[in-house]
């Protein structure tokens, strides 16, 4: 699948190779050092988050995380007046 | 109020297939409307279990009516996916970023392991706030959520045939075997049913 940056398709298809026989071969047997593919990976999201510059995509909005350790928020209503207290803050 | 949807979708592969295939759906002959997809986020958390954040972009099509609301020409979509090896569970969190007011849609899939077989729990919750058209809005978007509810799991059972053929062979067995059974069934009907007609013309005969 390409990535969203044209010139980070070759990067993407590195580190997703890198991962996939990582997730197979290491984690699935429950191997939990991921650091093979760090070197892969940071290179491949420098590429992606120019791209995502050049897109004008919201940074902020992307950084938010719905997953608090082990369970996912629920959208209600606090959910909404926290996303529209970053969006004035940002 | 936003509007609620949820469906359940059975997978004929085990979850460590299901959490194998997870990150290779893209690309399959139902995608065609997934342009680019991401990883943004990957960790593995105190507790072993492996966070992600992907961002996909899609096309947007839309009715003539909903293009002066949407200018833009695809969306962008967050993904957050938990893998728990220990409960055997996939979860997904998906949100659209960008037009939230517009419309707000928000997955949630929770990939939970049932014996030989996966069963994906999904919930929507689909919202606009646009004045005088969010329940068009909502409607609309609910439809179009359904079907790609639809590509999303023959995308997924597709790419699963590719990466586990044995038992891809066996989902066309059973498919097969229920096609069969079903042509089976629409015989004997018809046959019940021309007996029927036989026996009511034969029964209109004997009134005249």
């Amino acid at each position: 699948m390409n990535s969203i940056g044209e010139n980070c398709n070759d990067l993407k298809s590195r580190y997703d190779a890198c991962f996939n026989a990582w997730f197979s071969e290491k984690f699935l047997k429950g191997h939990t050092d991921d650091s093979v593919c760090k070197p892969l990976f940071l290179s491949y999201q420098k590429c992606v988050q120019e791209a995502l510059t050049l897109h004008k995509i919201d940074v902020i909005d992307l950084k938010t995380n719905h997953i608090n350790g082990t369970e996912f928020d629920k959208p209600t209503k606090s959910n909404e007046d926290n996303s529209s207290k970053k969006e004035a803050e940002s | 109020m936003a509007k609620y949807y949820e469906n359940s979708t059975v997978f004929h592969y085990n979850m460590e297939q299901i959490f194998q295939g997870f990150w290779q759906r893209y690309p399959n002959p139902y995608s065609s409307h997934v342009l680019s997809e991401d990883t943004l986020e990957r960790q593995v958390t105190r507790e072993g279990k492996l966070y992600s954040k992907r961002l996909i972009t899609k096309t947007n099509k839309l009715p003539k009516w909903g293009e002066r609301f949407f200018k833009a020409k695809s969306v962008c979509i967050v993904e957050e996916s938990l893998i728990d090896l220990k409960s055997k569970t996939l979860t997904t969190y998906t949100r659209n970023i960008g037009f939230n007011k517009i419309m707000n849609v928000i997955e949630k899939v929770v990939y939970r392991s049932d014996g030989p077989k996966t069963i994906a729990y999904r919930s929507a919750w689909i919202d606009s706030q646009v004045f005088g058209f969010a329940s068009a809005i909502k409607a609309f978007g609910c439809e179009r959520f359904k079907k790609n509810c639809q590509k999303s799991a023959l995308g997924f059972n597709y790419i699963l045939g590719m990466l586990f053929p044995i038992q891809n062979q066996y989902a066309n067995i059973v498919q097969h075997d229920v096609a069969q059974k079903f042509k089976e069934a629409a015989k004997q009907m018809s046959e019940h049913v021309k007996e029927q007609i036989y026996e009511a013309s034969h029964y209109n005969m004997n009134q005249n």
